[in-house]
């Protein structure tokens, strides 16, 4: 299924502590349009809580989480 | 009828009035936050909240008093006409956000230095760096007026800060009573 995903943006946030992940997704989410996907990698373990609470928050959705060798892929929708 | 028909615009006037009494009281999606420590720890731990609440989307106010009001001195700028105490507290307290240090484990200067560069290897922002993003994002500084007339602190030694403005308590307060989320540090 997240192959089928395709982020319009890629926002590499590997290395970043918090609050740096989320304070650098709440501004790259106004670059792509409502509707579109932004995927933000991170290596934060912090992420996989803060994201999801950041999309509830601010009324995007998360359509999918990946881990892969150490690194998060989360995939965002601009709902708002 | 028509007695009737005012009896019921009557009644609508004072729903509607109640509703406004009540909307008045909803408070902002903000945060009020009183920074009062001049620790490194907790002035960290008051600039990734307010960035972060920035991120979640609210708007945020911080408000620096007593201990925390040294961390905005600029260490570059020299004040000249100050009394003798004000020259003691300038001499005593932290030139700025660089000199601040850890609330624990300082171990004369050591704990702290060991921090910092911890901090550097791990990707972590400094606090000046975090002071500067806050700017960015718009995070609105207020001053206690009253902690820079008790320490001798001039208005020209601060830090170049975008929304950066002196305060007293009832600033405070309003914008803690139109905040959603208030924290002191």
């Amino acid at each position: 299924m997240s192959e089928t995903i395709r982020a319009d943006k890629v926002m590499d946030l590997k290395g970043l502590p918090c609050p740096m992940p989320v304070v650098k997704v709440s501004k790259g989410i106004k670059e792509v349009a409502v509707g579109q996907i932004l995927e933000a990698q991170t290596t934060d373990p912090g992420s996989l809580t803060d994201f999801p609470a950041w999309a509830r928050t601010s009324g995007n959705e998360i359509v999918d989480t990946i881990q892969e060798n150490g690194i998060i892929r989360i995939f965002i929708r601009r709902k708002v | 009828m028509t007695h009737d028909l005012a009896a019921v615009e009557k009644q609508l006037a004072e729903m509607r009035a109640q509703l406004d009494a009540l909307q008045k009281r909803v408070p902002s999606n903000k945060l009020s936050m009183v920074v009062f420590s001049g620790d490194l720890d907790r002035a960290l731990a008051a600039f990734i909240i307010a960035t972060g609440a920035v991120a979640m989307g609210m708007d945020v106010v911080m408000f620096f008093t007593f201990w925390a009001t040294p961390i905005l001195r600029d260490p570059a700028k020299k004040v000249e006409d100050k009394d003798l105490m004000g020259k003691m507290f300038g001499t005593m307290l932290p030139k700025g956000a660089c000199s601040v240090k850890l609330s624990k484990m300082n171990m004369g200067g050591l704990g702290t230095a060991m921090m910092k560069n911890l901090m550097k290897q791990k990707n972590v922002a400094s606090l000046e760096q975090m002071i500067a993003l806050a700017g960015e994002l718009g995070v609105q500084i207020y001053v206690c007026e009253l902690s820079m007339e008790l320490m001798g602190f001039k208005r020209e030694e601060m830090i170049s800060y975008p929304a950066m403005d002196f305060c007293g308590v009832a600033k405070f307060l309003e914008e803690a009573m139109d905040s959603r989320v208030q924290l002191f540090i």
